[in-house]
């Protein structure tokens, strides 16, 4: 791997890279995270939330798509770099209907965690646009609650490469685009319960909801209620 | 013939079967290709006015994809429509130019005599009557497409006449004029819309010989028609500059058998219509330059991306094209040399200006949403259907063409150092002579005013809404790519213009146009917009200005393309130029309670429903 290898760094931390890596795919294998929601193990990536947004060189670029080079010179934890995806994250908040206290996903939401890591504890200064977004509660076991959507694709790109079915899809442009799915409902269509696309940790909010099992895990014992999003690969820095 | 949606009841189910053999039938005609979605679709919409969701279910098994894959494009294009249109659809020119040329009276003609209101469709099938952004006619506004036919320079009264005679059952075409049928092509664009062709300058719209330059090229090895394109210093005229000599270098370099040569004909910048006369009194210069460029960097295949409002040109451009088949300049074995093989095609577009951006050019193309593509990789590496590509403006072909026939010393001794060439200029807006310029880079702004005779401009927008809005003081500054570089948009305005109306506008120009992959610019235009309707309610403070700046910077520094990366420059070039404008209405908090607050208007609702006024905040209550 060495011969082909080479090392950029990331807030004057050395990391290693093969050719083809994004910034993102060599940061994690080096234990540096990035912020990120768009972006999810195992699909192809999007670059639409822009919340990796790192300065690559003096050039601001997503991280999940850019791919490194040798000597560059990335800086992700600054002030500058956090304030602008609190902003992000606010947007995202602003867009949609967000009420964590009533949320099924409270704990496990990774837009939620994500508040919580860029410190959002101030009140937030933009307008809520509050949209008008049906629940579809349609299928037997599963439940959709767009009011929630952070338009991540995820969960479009879940289904159309990991099974195979192309059950969501985005409509509409600009700030009507939306996720909507492949029928008149969630139950004309063909998705199951044991998709990948349904599964919980591909949406990273609670717009996909399976019917019967929520709040199994009681609130406090959820997967950020015990730490920063992202401390799982920071914990792989030796 | 237009077929109204199906009722649902028995007696449509013949009719049903007969829809649907229609649309596989432009399904087939496509040859059920799904690259051809926008294509397919347009012609659905051409037809039965809407794309239904049965003809979604059709069009999605015939071209394999899923059903919601075509609804993402179907809902994409503003000129495709999930609902009923009118047989005839007559969409407004709304920008800020047409609503300083009397947009309100056209509309309300319309109105009144179509009897329905703006953005519905009338009760019998027969109207719809709707805004849609700059069509391209700024110097001849107010304008209207009435379904692929324009009309340009309304009156209240013109409308009236207009209207009335759609309702007597004129076609759209007549109204150009009684004879349409029997005009040619170019007849039949040039009795519609005015070429307004006010400077000709020594390299585009002055005398130019036919195919000159490509008989040059032919001669040549791809490798010196690059060397002389890169000599001449010609950049890229459809906004961003880039060196176009290098452009095709790095095609030309790339090791794929299939490479492709993209003419942007979008136009899609408000303000901007200079393409819009070179495809019409230049189209064969402008495939000349296509050509040369095909050979430069070795493509068989060539596009001309047209945006949807321009579809009045397409039978012209077609025409060129068949008769350039017939020359022997097009198509196989190109002035004879065997070999030398290169045809186009017309994509029409259907309503998006992000279709512009060259990423989501080629997407469209490829029969999907609208939207860039990641970079990297670039269009030259991997563009349309990942093959190198070369996506160039029509402006910037007809250079190339005219480069090849004088040499690139003839070229790059015109205009300025670093800005070589003559530009086209549309000029729109308070002057009394809008149209096209096309004059040496270098001029000042001043000098381009006394010739247009807009002697009274308070501001000028270079660049359309993505460019700089500069005052005064600033009119000595130069049109060249190092100062103030421009795709060609110059908008006048008069002192009597309200600076925080043209912004909003262009603000709700950019939110319809987003294309919304992106958080900043999906979410953060809407926010931009909002904050300057607060400015003009009053209700601004000084927090309001920093509040623009940084939400500006945010969207700037994080947007995925061009698009976002610009959409902020109205407020943060007339925050920057005219800072009076935003001072003068922002309150100052008094009372140390947040200006925006307004008491009054909070308990308004409250003083109907309680049918009486406050005890506390009517003072005078009681006395
Ligand atoms: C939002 C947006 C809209 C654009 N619209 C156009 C357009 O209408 N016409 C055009 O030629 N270039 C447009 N561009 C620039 C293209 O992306 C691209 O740079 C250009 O077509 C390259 O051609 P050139 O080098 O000959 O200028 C646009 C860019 C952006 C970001
Ligand atoms: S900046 Fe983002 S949302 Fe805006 S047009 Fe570009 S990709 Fe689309
Ligand atoms: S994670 Fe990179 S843009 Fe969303």
């Amino acid at each position: 791997m060495s011969d082909t290898g080479f090392t950029f760094t990331i807030d004057g931390l050395p990391v290693q890279a093969k050719p083809g890596q994004t910034i993102m795919e060599a940061a994690d294998d080096a234990g540096v995270y990035i912020p990120r929601l768009c972006d999810h193990e195992g699909l192809r990536h999007q670059g639409g939330c822009r919340v990796c947004t790192v300065k690559a060189s003096g050039r601001s670029v997503a991280a999940c798509t850019q791919p490194a080079t040798p000597d560059l010179v990335v800086e992700n934890e600054s002030e500058h770099i956090n304030s602008m995806r609190r902003d992000l994250v606010e947007m995202l908040f602003h867009e949609g209907n967000h009420l964590c206290p009533i949320c099924e996903a409270s704990g496990n939401c990774e837009l939620q965690a994500m508040a919580y890591r860029l410190d959002m504890t101030q009140p937030t200064k933009f307008p809520y646009l509050e949209p008008c977004r049906a629940l579809d509660a349609s299928h037997p076991d599963i439940a959709l609650d767009t009011n929630r959507c952070i338009s991540c694709g995820r969960c479009i790109r879940a289904s159309q490469d990991v099974d195979g079915k192309g059950i969501f899809g985005y409509v509409g442009r600009g700030i009507h685009r939306r996720v909507a799915v492949n029928g008149v409902d969630l139950a004309h269509t063909d998705a199951a319960v044991t998709d990948d696309a349904i599964s919980a940790d591909v949406c990273p909010v609670g717009c996909i909801i399976r019917k019967r099992v929520g709040f199994s895990k009681p609130i406090g014992s959820r997967e950020f209620d015990d730490g920063l999003i992202g401390q799982k690969i920071e914990s792989k820095r030796k | 013939m237009v077929e109204a949606h199906s009722t649902g009841n028995g007696v449509a189910a013949p009719k049903d079967a007969r829809n649907s053999r229609a649309i596989t039938g432009i399904c087939d005609r496509f040859g059920n290709d799904p690259h051809r979605m926008l294509d397919i679709l347009r012609a659905v919409q051409d037809r039965f006015r809407w794309i239904s969701p049965t003809a979604m279910e059709t069009i999605a098994e015939a071209t394999g994809l899923t059903r919601i894959a075509v609804e993402g494009v179907a809902s994409f294009y503003s000129f495709l429509s999930l609902e009923p249109k009118g047989a005839i659809t007559i969409r407004l020119c709304d920008d800020i130019v047409d609503r300083f040329a009397g947009l309100d009276d056209v509309v309300k003609s319309f109105e009144d005599e179509l009897g329905i209101k703006l953005g519905t469709t009338s009760v019998d099938g027969r109207f719809s009557l709707e805004y849609t952004p700059c069509i391209g006619m700024c110097d001849q506004a107010p304008a209207a497409m009435i379904n692929d036919i324009v009309v340009t320079r309304l009156t209240k009264e013109k409308a009236r006449s207009i209207a009335r005679a759609l309702q007597s059952e004129a076609r759209p075409q007549d109204l150009i004029s009684p004879q349409f049928d029997a005009l040619s092509p170019y007849e039949r664009v040039t009795m519609a819309v005015d070429s307004n062709i006010k400077h000709a300058g020594e390299v585009l719209l002055g005398p130019v010989p036919r195919d000159a330059g490509l008989e040059k090229a032919s001669v040549l090895q791809p490798e010196q028609i690059v060397a002389e394109v890169e000599a001449s210093g010609l950049r890229g005229c459809g906004g961003a500059g880039f060196t176009t000599g290098a452009k095709w270098r790095l095609a030309a370099a790339e090791a794929d058998t299939d490479r492709f040569v993209f003419c942007n004909a979008d136009e899609g910048e408000p303000g901007t219509f200079k393409d819009r006369v070179l495809l019409t009194e230049r189209a064969d210069l402008l495939i000349e330059g296509m050509t040369i460029a095909a050979r430069a960097v070795g493509a068989s295949e060539g596009l001309i991306y047209l945006r949807g409002e321009y579809v009045y040109l397409q039978e012209h451009l077609e025409s060129v094209l068949t008769e350039r088949r017939t020359r022997g300049v097009l198509g196989t074995d190109i002035m004879g040399k065997a070999g030398f093989d290169f045809d186009i095609r017309v994509q029409m577009g259907a309503g998006a200006y992000i279709c512009g951006e060259e990423g989501a050019l080629i997407s469209s193309c490829e029969g999907l949403p609208g939207e860039p593509k990641t970079r990297p990789p670039y269009p030259v590496n991997r563009g349309y259907l990942g093959h190198p590509t070369v996506v160039n403006n029509v402006e910037t072909f007809c250079h190339a063409a005219r480069i090849l026939d004088r040499g690139d010393e003839w070229f790059h001794a015109i205009g300025t150092k670093g800005s070589h060439g003559t530009k086209l200029f549309s000029v729109s807006g308070d002057c009394l002579n809008p149209g096209v310029y096309e004059l040496p880079y270098g001029l000042s702004v001043a000098e381009l005013l006394r010739m247009v005779s807009g002697e009274d401009a308070a501001a000028v927008l270079v660049g359309g809404p993505s460019g700089t809005m500069i005052s005064r003081d600033s009119f000595q500054r130069k049109l060249t790519f190092d100062d103030l570089a421009t795709g060609g948009a110059i908008i006048v305005f008069s002192g009597k213009r309200n600076i925080l109306e043209i912004v909003e506008y262009y603000m709700s120009f950019f939110v319809h146009e987003s294309c919304g992959y992106c958080t900043p610019c999906r979410v953060g235009n809407v926010f931009l917009q909002k904050a300057i309707q607060k400015f003009r309610k009053g209700n601004a403070d000084s927090s309001d200005i920093d509040y623009l700046r940084d939400l500006s910077a945010t969207i700037i520094e994080t947007s995925r393309c061009g698009l976002g990366v610009t959409s902020p420059n109205p407020i943060l070039s007339t925050l920057e130029n005219f800072p009076l404008v935003y001072s003068a209405v922002s309150k100052k908090s008094e009372d140390g309670m947040k200006a925006t607050f307004d008491i009054q208007s909070a308990i308004e609702e409250a003083r109907g429903i309680a049918k009486r006024r406050s005890y506390i905040f009517d003072r005078d209550y009681g006395k």
